[in-house]
């Protein structure tokens, strides 16, 4: 029973990076209908500017908080400068662009850091908290961080003008510009709040998976599935289905397949959803008459 | 001078053009209205004016120059659209709705207030406000695209199609309430029908478009006198 309740709180702790990678990308979903496959990277380089300024003597928090607004500018860049020239682009060539940034953050990563293996360090005490048995400080740290950020983007885009106006533009970017809304730049600012809540997930899973160029690959998938489970343009369902899959990928890497067999849940799920419910849990089906 | 001068206007999709040298004006205070079939090329009249696709030709709106500005840019000089299809934000609240309209607005008391004025006009939307605007009926959507519209505190509103598939008594009510919004708040409106008798109860000016291009116009009892368009467009 321990072992069970470790499994499933650590899965919730992991499905909370899940779900707030995941969220990243339906933001961006939601308003471009594009999936960003840089999101993974591009948390993968903030943590690793995160644990350039803890090298450098910065308390931990001080540099969790720069990397957060430092992330949230350069998102805000890379849509203005890369992404809107290819806006009206086919398909194709976007997921290009995605592939294409997803490589030089690697590379560039890998040149600069090189490709070791490095730690990352928890700001949560090693030893549990509360004196319990089944949850480690940095999962529960990690679950209360997730929390935190979940709640404050629930707030930012329910009871803001801002947070209005950007749902608006993702449901209808040609009515946003008759009201006088600045499309364009609520799309930026969209790519800016997906960047910072990545790094945050990047952060949260680095002590976990440690910190190397490719620490991303396995978390992107996980988020990826997490999104389709719970409808890819949904946030609320992307946020559920991360703490789902979280939890699912733990219990059946224990009881069923192994650790080792753990990436295969992902995928399954994926392939599943995708087959027999692509609109996932809250998702949108469209339908189109022809 | 009149609100809004447009003069020798060409617009279109793509390579096509769909107006070919339209000029025409709306008044200050004043509602012209633009009759035609369909694909005489009213609804690409309004998208030009707004800027939402390409068009040559010079338009002045107050006396400023706006062929060349963007869409958000012409919207925040206070010209309003209630595009072909209403434009509604359908998943969210009839509120929200209403509140983005004011999204250019920086003083809330003022917004709150505007807020308030506009369900005196729609009472219906007050009921509905907490209500997805996808589950509203087509006449109270039809409210809640002039009602956001109104948000805005425009000058000049452009009304595309108000009439489109709503039952007459509907259609009654709310070109009844264009008026008193139009005498009580002064706003400008250029009013795009199909429906021309309609159309020229509320207006007085008219412009009749056919294949893009002005074929007639003038005040609306001109316009209503007219034989040719009493035939084609008022049916008697």
């Amino acid at each position: 029973m321990e072992a069970f309740l470790h499994q499933v709180f650590s899965g919730l702790a992991t499905g909370g990076i899940y779900a707030s990678l995941a969220l990243a990308l339906v933001m961006i979903y939601q308003s471009t209908n594009h999936i960003n496959f840089a999101q993974g990277e591009m948390a993968m380089f903030s943590t690793y500017l995160a644990w350039s300024m803890i090298n450098a003597g910065l308390p931990y928090w001080w540099a969790f908080l720069l990397t957060v607004l430092i992330s949230f500018v350069a998102g805000v860049v890379i849509e203005r400068i890369i992404i809107r020239p290819v806006e009206h682009a086919p398909v194709l060539s976007v997921v290009t662009v995605f592939i294409a940034l997803l490589v030089i953050f690697n590379s560039v990563a890998g040149w600069i850091f090189t490709y070791t293996i490095k730690t990352f360090p928890s700001p949560f005490p090693e030893q549990p908290l509360f004196g319990n048995r089944y949850i480690s400080s940095h999962e529960l740290g990690s679950i209360g961080i997730t929390l935190m950020v979940l709640v404050a983007l629930y707030l930012f885009f329910r009871f803001t003008p801002l947070g209005l106006a950007m749902r608006a533009v993702a449901q209808n970017p040609l009515s946003s510009r008759l009201v006088g809304i600045r499309v364009g730049w609520m799309l930026a600012l969209g790519w800016g709040l997906a960047a910072a809540v990545g790094a945050v997930a990047g952060m949260l899973v680095a002590p976990v998976v440690y910190l190397e160029p490719n620490m991303m690959a396995g978390v992107l998938l996980y988020a990826f599935a997490a999104a389709l489970v719970g409808g890819i343009d949904s946030p609320f369902g992307a946020v559920l289905g991360g703490f789902m899959v979280g939890v699912l990928e733990n219990l059946i890497g224990a009881y069923v397949i192994g650790t080792e067999l753990k990436l295969t849940v992902a995928l399954v799920l994926i392939i599943g959803v995708l087959l027999f419910k692509p609109s996932g849990m809250f998702g949108k089906v469209f339908v189109s008459r022809v | 001078m009149a609100l809004l001068e447009v003069t020798d206007l060409c617009a279109g999709y793509n390579a096509a053009d769909v107006l070919h040298g339209v000029t025409f004006a709306v008044e200050q205070g004043g509602i012209t209205a633009i009759l035609g079939a369909n694909g005489a090329g009213k609804t690409t009249l309004l998208r030009a004016v707004s800027g939402m696709l390409r068009r040559r030709g010079s338009i002045r709106f107050d006396g400023r120059a706006i062929e060349a500005m963007a869409t958000e840019d012409i919207a925040r000089l206070g010209v309003a659209h209630v595009p072909d299809g209403r434009g509604t934000f359908l998943d969210l609240t009839a509120e929200e709705n209403l509140r983005i309209g004011a999204y250019t607005r920086k003083h809330r008391g003022e917004v709150a207030r505007d807020l308030e004025r506009v369900f005196t006009y729609f009472p219906r939307l007050k009921e509905r406000r907490h209500q997805q605007a996808g589950t509203l009926s087509g006449g109270e959507q039809q409210m809640l695209a002039v009602s956001r519209a109104l948000m805005l505190r425009p000058r000049l509103l452009l009304l595309d199609e108000p009439s489109f598939g709503l039952a007459p008594l509907v259609v009654q009510d709310i070109f009844g309430i264009m008026r008193a919004i139009n005498a009580e708040e002064g706003v400008s409106v250029l009013l795009v029908e199909q429906n021309a008798g309609l159309a020229l109860d509320l207006a007085d000016n008219a412009y009749v478009l056919e294949t893009g291009q002005v074929v007639m116009s003038g005040t609306t009892e001109a316009v209503r006198s007219d034989e040719a368009v009493r035939r084609a467009y008022l049916g008697y």
